[in-house]
């Protein structure tokens, strides 16, 4: 019997154990952040050890960077934890995209930027959304700070192979409709703990029509699907995007030629399949406080079913049967690691047409690194923003965490191209609803959420 | 790592479904550097009531903040416990609040993880079996048995069941890092196979 991308990449990095019961893998990608690893550096030096390969370490700082001004970090612990991060990274020798640098950004975005994320290599990353670099066809999956200890003294983790679960996209997605949507759509049919215990692997024509922009859009959402891990084979998209990056492989061709090998065998099984065809895609918004609580537009809110809504719509103050217009937005997120890639920000400004943000919205984008923001001003696509009205910040995770000074008021409803609508995630108090960027985009300029597909017919694209 | 072999403690029940870790922890308090301290902050945003300044006034309905629930050691939820961020600062601060056994009817990937490296035992049991552990009185002690993987009460018992491989580490408090440590043979072979193909020009 043949073999999954996901059996073919676990195996090459076996060094013990038996599968069913958990297994030694090495990992080639150790990406860090300064929030999940100050304890993991700090129990090196009392235990004496020593980062067993700094090489395969890439650092940056993003879950504490207030993006309008960097510089003034006002909270000191915040302050504090930044810091550590730069004295670990100089002395144990890590790379670190550091604070105000032209490399810094979300740790998600560095690792495909470097051409570091590549296929058949094992990520880790104290984050749950390390699931993003699968786009790559790499097994990449989040960790807590004791297993980023354990990698940093070992170069390897301890992890019983999931199961697989395949998702075959089938047909087109219509214009106003992403993969954002896609994400949305299946959690919101199957919730948020459906792919628990599994890796998935999306594949199908609608994901090779999918950029890798798309595809790390597809996998980051893989947690909020339950799936630690969310992988996609590579194909000519893949390898065009990762030639001639800084960290890519020097032998390139022999690097494409590997990677040529890394795909589903057809007389491979999946434990799970679920084929979903994308042809009559809605955009979705969530109403509540899970990413499970989405609507395709146009449907009106549900009836409260159990104790669970009754408090989703009490926390958000909505009612069932209200539709996603009737939300009173006041905040527009256009950032974090689901969504600021460059793509998106292109994506974004094509709704703008010509409008000015409403006057009683205050519109941030935030680009998932420095490198997405220079070139997003190089195309003129960041004074396009500016001019309706946005704010065009500096990047990093923003208001998707609120680990910073960027945060949305209390009570005040968000329409947010993030990943997760929790009670008081985007600041205590704040009403998430998930969007694509076009959506979100589109809301800023209408004043209301707003159907993506609509807009795209009664506006002649300029 | 601590190990756990029995753990004899009493309960308290927060039955809510998907409870995640930006609910167990807020995002607000992930700036500290270190492991300890985060017992406060649990649960912050449900414990406490809106804009009180320290000391801070608690939300007397919310179950952890009960009288008769004070000094609890053992925590009964709902379904899917634990998803979203991979926050270990999550488990970090069940732990530092003093629970030792979380009894969820499911538990996120990593969140699972997080708590068998921190000695904090998670553990799956049916709805009808969290319905009757919820029912407990507040000084009604419970046991947990890691070796006979049971859990007595003073009117049941319930198995569980968790991986033999962490059974075995936690029932030693056995160190994972020392442990792989023995393997450098194997990390090398793999190094010396793939280092090469894997080189690329630094830029400098």
């Amino acid at each position: 019997m043949g073999q999954t991308l996901f059996d073919k990449v676990w195996q090459e990095h076996v060094l013990a154990g038996e599968e069913g019961n958990a297994q030694l893998l090495y990992i080639d990608l150790h990406m860090i952040h300064e929030v999940t690893t100050p304890q993991g550096f700090e129990s090196l030096r009392s235990e004496g050890r020593q980062l067993r390969a700094p090489e395969k370490t890439i650092a940056t700082i993003d879950h504490n960077v207030p993006t309008k001004n960097i510089f003034t970090i006002k909270d000191a612990i915040s302050r504090k934890q930044i810091e550590a991060l730069q004295r670990n990274c100089r002395d144990f020798g890590v790379e670190l995209m550091d604070h105000g640098s032209e490399g810094q950004g979300i740790v998600h975005m560095i690792g495909p930027e470097q051409g570091a994320t590549q296929p058949g290599k094992t990520v880790v990353c104290g984050d749950s959304h390390t699931a993003t670099h699968g786009a790559f066809g790499a097994i990449a999956f989040g960790i807590g700070s004791s297993e980023v200890e354990h990698v940093f003294a070992t170069q390897t983790i301890w992890q019983r192979k999931p199961k697989i679960m395949g998702i075959k996209l089938t047909g087109k997605l219509q214009a106003g409709v992403y993969a954002k949507d896609i994400m949305l759509y299946l959690i919101h049919t199957y919730g948020t703990d459906f792919a628990t215990g599994y890796a998935i692997e999306y594949y199908g024509e609608a994901v090779s029509d999918l950029s890798m922009e798309g595809r790390m859009t597809l996998c980051n959402m893989a947690i909020e699907f339950g799936a630690k891990y969310g992988l996609v084979a590579p194909d000519q998209k893949t390898f065009d995007y990762l030639e001639g990056k800084p960290r890519a492989p020097k032998d390139f061709k022999r690097a494409v030629a590997y990677w040529k090998t890394l795909y589903t065998d057809p007389d491979a099984d999946f434990d799970y399949v679920l084929e979903v065809s994308i042809d009559d895609l809605a955009p979705y918004v969530t109403w509540g406080t899970t990413p499970a609580m989405g609507l395709p537009f146009g449907e009106k809110f549900p009836q409260v079913s159990d104790h669970n809504d009754q408090r989703a719509y009490e926390y958000m103050d909505l009612r069932p049967q209200m539709d996603a217009t009737d939300i009173p937005i006041s905040y527009i997120f256009l950032g974090s690691c689901t969504n600021s890639r460059l793509e998106d920000l292109i994506e974004g400004a094509k709704y703008i047409k010509g409008r000015k943000v409403a006057p009683h919205i205050s519109a941030w984008v935030v680009p998932g690194s420095r490198p997405v923001k220079r070139a997003a001003e190089a195309m003129g696509i960041a004074q396009q923003y500016i001019d309706a009205g946005f704010e065009w910040r500096e990047p990093g995770c923003s208001a998707c965490i609120s680990m910073n000074a960027d945060r949305v008021p209390p009570g005040t409803h968000c329409a947010s191209t993030t990943n997760r609508n929790f009670e008081g995630r985007q600041g205590k108090g704040s009403r998430t609803h998930l969007c694509s960027p076009a959506m979100a985009v589109l809301a800023a300029v209408k004043g209301h959420f707003y159907d993506t597909r609509l807009d795209d017919q009664e506006v002649p694209v300029l | 790592m601590r190990p756990f072999i029995v753990h004899k403690g009493t309960t308290v029940a927060l039955m809510e479904d998907n409870i995640n870790t930006d609910q167990i922890l807020p995002s607000a308090f992930l700036n500290r550097i270190e492991k300890t301290g985060f017992g406060e902050f649990l649960f912050d945003n449900w414990r406490y009531l809106p804009g009180s300044d320290y000391p801070r006034k608690v939300k007397a309905e919310f179950p952890l903040n009960h009288p008769d629930r004070q000094g609890a050691s053992i925590l009964i939820t709902g379904d899917n416990f634990a998803g979203g961020s991979s926050r270990e600062h999550a488990v970090w601060a069940l732990d530092d609040f003093g629970f030792r056994v979380v009894i969820a009817g499911s538990f996120s990937d990593i969140f699972y993880m997080n708590s068998l490296k921190n000695g904090m035992l998670a553990i799956s049991l049916s709805a009808e079996e969290r319905k009757a552990l919820a029912r407990l009185k507040g000084d009604e002690q419970i046991k947990i048995d890691l070796e006979t993987q049971e859990i007595v009460t003073p009117y049941a018992k319930y198995k569980f069941s968790i991986e033999e491989e962490w059974r075995r580490k936690l029932l030693g408090g056995i160190d994972d890092i020392t442990e792989t440590m023995a393997y450098e043979e194997q990390i090398k072979a793999y190094e010396s196979k793939w280092d090469e193909f894997y080189a690329y020009d630094a830029i400098t």
